[in-house]
């Protein structure tokens, strides 16, 4: 073997050993997880604990006439009975909403929504609770309900929220009706009507993005245990920002932020669900500080469906404006959004419609505007960016949608008018009509790859061939090809224009490098299943030269991790991640200093090689990290202080932007309504890729949970505001049965600002996927003038669609 | 999700088991295989005070020959149903049918015995029986009686069981040699009850269909045998016309509830459809 041979083994050897940034390393949760040792909140068990159940209401609206309480606290076993007017004195029947409202935690005159909280059983066993519950009387009288959001700002509509009548200017300005939440705008409204008044061709359609909910496999659940004689409270939860609920907690109890201590232990799955605080919470809390025991609250599937936060349910009225050869001139977006009873959304602060205005998305459109009102209804409320950052996915099908709709009324081809929009490679960092500067992005490359891999002429010509087919009566297949070029916008985010609850939506990360060369590492997010303890190990073992198998990633205890906002908007990546690197080079830099005394050497002298600093020019003279970590205990330089650890908060400056191809094609039946995937290709860049395989995971899930929101998912109501299908039997969760399978791909367009060039994966599929499975469904049908079809796309829909057209003869 | 309080009881034989039941009253429920009772219970839809299991029973779980028939014990379960050749020689129909309710967990555990009392219009055995031309066997404290499956069900959950009453075996004559038969059923998701579902066993000789028994599932408040939609069958060479009429004759005896699986006309439509489907298959698998 000759030397150069000899020293490139030696360093692919030293690099593998690492199974840093760019390696498929094996989850290393996953070693619990598949064995059913994970330890969720459920799992835990207290000495002495209760269990609390709530009483709901069958209502959608209702005056509460009268609570009695009297037969349910008979039940032997049943501790207490907590209601509005036990939690009144204690200001707390109401709670504060992350979007600036409040929240009943337990209803006092009136219910809101169906399933609404009403009473708080707690009682020695959970199966008693639940009796219990049955044995408390509560007198309702029915009110008209509103369950259209378009009926809710009509002149004589009910009035819902009595306890907010008289506030017409609520967290985010005026309010126009008692049931207006808020009315946001942005862009240039002028510029905008003018380029429409002008246009040669201009399409309006009305996209519907459904109510649905994240539906975690974990529902909700929380364990509160108040020390009477420290005056502590450990409350341990599924809560994805962890930090964030031990703010909120103590706000709202009173209790010094350093005597909550906050514990999220194994999350099954959040998905946006587990952002918000919930009733349950406060009145485990509330349990367990007024009876001095621990009191344990855990939701059913049901519960879950019905009142914990949902997510979309955005009536977006969307216009485009071109010209004649399909060059888009202009975008003109009204949004009509269903928050239900109360604004619970969970969005920055200053973001009442999150970021809906990435929804000029992939496109170099001049002007835009865009105008959100918000609404109460009486149903459950939420709106929570459900596997994607805040209300991007809308965003995205808007613009995915209406750039369909407009192809075919300029009959040019959907793929071809998106190419020549795009924003060019050139133009980044793109400064886009509704305000973001996108980081980087290179569509095109991207774009001609993935028609490329998919053979997207000849999909059309098999098309064109089916579509004659099917007029002939030979075939009773439809062929739809979906497209969509997406861009989202995560990581939320800078100082200047992201906070929850006035706190800047910075993250953190603290690593402590142990004597002998291990490390423990804390981060202020929390996983729900990501694969953190993963992939941050992978991004210190690179920056650090020490194997990811010696790094512990701990995550979800406030009293040890730094404080973080959490884990959504797949922000963990891009501010965690970053400040795990930012803080890893900190101790880097000490590293350095630590060599060169040993080495006896300048520190300029040294050059970093993988997992050691060695001296420029003389590769056989090195200190590895280990070695370092070892000195920096036993014998700092002088003048050094003792230890190898450094701590980030990261404020990132920018938000990242990543991007993607999708294509889909779809079969469907056309009697039957039933569409099957036959192809789903996903191409991909999330920037630097720190565990492909990590990615590939991700993207599988979140095309999934995309396939499930487009095909069938939905929290629909009758128009009593009952609640229907709240249950795994009608709520579609695809199994691997139904669930198509996913080809993946990527191109690489690293962050520019990002410290390790990452952008975030985790709902770009989610985000990217739900209007490419609409997409196809509309252009199956598109050839025989359908117009557009509603989501979701389940076969009796279609089939009505079928119906509608006279296809079933 | 948290069912009530009850007590379990766990007879070995249908005498103890029967004579609980009568002594316990409409408080008491047989519990076969849980997967149709529990999650009722756990909604509190249904809230018995007693459960009678009736798994430590001998000589409940059985498939056999007697004679023309095949006897299969109540508590047999849908997957012993599925594995077994005998069954998939003489009645393939119901391996088919098997095969698509819920999936391997549920019927690891659910039985045909409680697919069949249930009385549920989502369940696919019972329309399947209906279609079969089966016969149930109840046993009582009085001693035991053949009740037809056409004849058995009365209402959404409402069954010509007496109270005290349990089905001990499933008696299904077997079709003749070289008969066609499909079971088509259309549904959301795997672990989901039918759309509709249609079960078609026929007959052929010199390309003439010379018997049909269709049976529907969850298409109306309780199983449906569509004996006029199968005699329309009988006679022809299954034309185009005539499943036409067959098909408009089967939906005419739909009345299906509008739920999330659709409003009540398209399940009416999808009855015909998985009738259709069904009947194809047949065509093709009966030796002419
Ligand atoms: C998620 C899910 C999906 C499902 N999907 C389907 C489906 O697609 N198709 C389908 O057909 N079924 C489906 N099922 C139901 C399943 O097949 C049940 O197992 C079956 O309906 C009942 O059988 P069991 O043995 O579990 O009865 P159990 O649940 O124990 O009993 C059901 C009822 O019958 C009574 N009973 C039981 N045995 C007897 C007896 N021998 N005599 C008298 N009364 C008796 C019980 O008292 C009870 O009222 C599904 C169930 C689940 C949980």
């Amino acid at each position: 073997m000759n030397e150069q041979v000899k020293i490139d083994t030696d360093r692919a050897e030293r690099t593998e050993k690492l199974q840093g940034m760019g390696c498929k390393r094996k989850r290393v949760e996953d070693i619990r997880f598949t064995q059913g040792k994970g330890s969720y909140v459920d799992d835990l068990k207290l000495p002495g604990m209760l269990f609390g159940d709530f009483v709901r209401s069958p209502h959608a609206h209702a005056r509460i006439v009268s609570i009695d309480t009297s037969r349910a606290k008979a039940l032997p076993g049943v501790i207490a009975v907590l209601t509005a007017a036990d939690l009144k004195p204690l200001g707390l029947h109401y709670m504060p909403t992350l979007a600036g409202d409040v929240q009943a935690v337990l209803a006092e005159h009136k219910v809101l929504f169906q399933n609404q909280e009403v009473a708080f059983v707690i009682a020695e066993d959970r199966y008693i609770a639940s009796d219990a519950t049955e044995l408390v009387d509560v007198v309702y009288e029915a009110l008209p309900c509103i369950v259209d959001p378009f009926k809710a700002m009509l002149p004589d509509a009910p009035i819902l929220r009595e306890d907010i009548q008289d506030k017409m200017v609520g967290a985010h300005g005026p309010r126009k009706h008692p049931n207006h939440i808020f009315e946001w705008q942005i862009g240039d409204k002028q510029a905008t009507d003018d380029v429409f008044a002008k246009a040669d061709v201009t399409i309006k359609e009305m996209l519907v993005d459904h109510r649905t909910h994240p539906s975690p496999l974990e529902t909700c659940q929380s364990l509160a245990s108040f020390d009477k004689v420290k005056g502590e409270l450990t409350l341990w939860g599924t809560f994805q920002a962890p930090h964030v609920i031990r703010t909120v907690v103590s706000l709202i109890s009173g209790l010094p932020e350093h005597k909550i201590h906050v514990i999220a232990p194994d999350i099954g799955g959040g998905f946006g669900n587990k952002v918000g605080a919930y009733a349950g919470y406060v009145c485990s809390v509330v349990g367990s500080i007024v009876l001095g025991v621990p009191v344990k609250w855990v939701e059913d599937r049901m519960e879950n469906l019905s009142t914990t936060s949902f997510a979309r349910d955005y009536h977006m009225t969307t216009e485009l404006a071109a010209t004649k050869d399909g060059k888009i001139l202009g975008m003109r977006v009204h949004v009509l959004a269903d928050h239900g009873a109360f604004d619970a959304c969970a969005d920055p602060s200053k973001w009442p419609a999150g970021f809906m205005n990435i929804c000029t998305g992939s496109y170099d459109i001049p002007v835009a505007h865009l105008v959100v009102d918000g609404v109460y209804t009486n149903k459950a409320s939420g709106g929570v960016a459900y596997r994607c950052s805040f209300r991007v996915t809308e965003a995205v099908f808007a613009i995915e949608r209406a750039i369909e709709v407009l192809a075919q009324k300029l009959g040019m081809d959907a793929a071809e008018l998106r190419i020549k929009n795009f924003i060019k490679a050139e133009q980044f960092p793109y400064h886009s009509a509704l305000g973001w500067e996108y980081d980087s992005g290179d569509y095109h490359t991207a774009m001609k790859k993935a028609m490329d891999a998919i053979g997207y002429k000849a999909l059309r010509a098999e098309q064109a061939e089916k579509r004659e087919a099917f007029k002939r009566g030979e075939t009773r297949e439809l062929m739809g090809i979906g497209i969509s070029f997406f861009t989202e916008i995560v990581g939320a985010g800078p100082a200047k224009n992201c906070d929850i609850l006035g706190i800047a939506m910075f993250d953190s990360a603290e690593i402590r490098i142990h004597p002998t060369g291990s490390v423990i590492a804390r981060m202020g997010t929390k996983s729900q299943g990501q694969g953190h303890e993963t992939t941050y190990a992978q991004i210190i073992a690179t920056e650090l030269g020490i194997p990811a198998d010696d790094i512990m990633i701990e995550e979800g205890n406030t009293d040890t991790a730094p404080y973080g906002l959490g884990t959504y908007g797949s922000r963990s990546t891009p501010v965690a991640g970053a400040a795990t690197a930012v803080a890893a080079r900190k101790i880097k830099a000490k590293a350095q200093m630590i060599a060169a005394h040993m080495l006896e050497v300048h520190e300029g002298d040294l050059e970093w090689d993988i997992d050691r600093f060695r001296v420029k020019g003389l590769p056989e003279k090195f200190k590895t990290m280990k070695e370092i970590a070892w000195s920096a205990y036993n014998a700092p330089p002088p003048n050094l202080e003792p230890g190898l650890e450094a701590v980030n908060y990261y404020e990132p400056p920018n938000m990242t932007y990543p991007f993607g191809a999708y294509f889909c094609i779809m079969d469907i039946d056309v009697d039957t309504g039933v569409a099957k995937t036959r192809r789903f290709y996903a191409l991909d860049d999330c920037g630097t890729r720190i565990n492909p395989m990590i990615i590939e995971g991700q993207v599988h899930g979140g095309l999934t949970e995309a396939f499930a929101c487009a095909m069938g998912q939905e929290i629909r109501y009758d128009e009593m505001g009952n609640v229907m299908g709240a249950s795994f039997m009608d709520f579609f969760l695809p199994t691997a049965v139904e669930t198509p399978k996913w080809e993946t791909d990527f191109t690489v367009t690293p962050s520019p600002h990002h410290p390790i060039g990452a952008k975030g994966v985790g709902e770009s599929p989610h985000v990217g996927g739900v209007p490419c499975f609409s997409n196809a469904v509309n252009d199956a049908y598109a050839f025989l003038d359908a117009g557009h079809i509603q989501m979701p796309h389940d076969a009796w829909r279609l089939w009505k669609v079928g119906e509608r057209l006279g296809l079933h003869g | 999700m948290i069912p009530g309080t009850f007590e379990y009881h766990r007879p070995t034989t249908v005498e103890s088991a029967v004579a609980l039941l009568m002594q316990l009253g409409e408080d008491a429920r047989p519990l076969a295989g849980g997967h149709s009772l529990i999650p009722l219970m756990k909604t509190r839809l249904a809230a018995p005070e007693h459960l009678v299991d009736l798994a430590a029973i001998e000589g409940l779980r059985r498939i056999e020959v007697v004679g023309d028939d095949v006897i299969i014990g109540a508590m047999t379960t849908q997957h012993s149903v599925i594995a077994s050749a005998l069954l998939a020689e003489l009645v393939p129909i119901l391996r088919e049918t098997a095969l698509v309710i819920a999936d391997p967990q549920i019927r690891y555990k659910g039985t045909i015995g409680g697919n069949c009392a249930n009385g549920d219009p989502g369940n696919d055995m019972p329309a399947l029986m209906q279609c079969l031309g089966a016969s149930y066997q109840l046993t009582g404290t009085g001693g035991s009686r053949q009740v037809p499956a056409r004849d058995f069900y009365l209402g959404a959950y409402e069954t010509a069981l007496e109270p005290g009453e349990i089905v001990t075996e499933i008696r299904i004559p077997v079709p003749p040699a070289g008969h066609g038969y499909g079971y088509e059923k259309l549904k959301r998701k795997v672990g989901d009850y039918a759309t509709a579902a249609a079960a078609v066993v026929i007959t052929m000789a010199g390309g003439t269909c010379i018997s049909a028994s269709i049976g529907l599932t969850n298409v109306s408040e309780t199983p449906l045998w569509a004996s006029d939609s199968a005699g329309i069958l009988v006679g022809s060479t299954l034309d185009a016309a005539t499943v036409n009429a067959a098909v408009a004759a089967a939906e005419a005896i739909t009345n299906p509830a509008s739920d999330m699986r659709g409003p009540s006309e398209y399940r009416t439509k999808m009855a015909g459809i998985m009738l259709r489907r069904a009947l194809d298959r047949a065509r093709a698998r009966a030796t002419v």
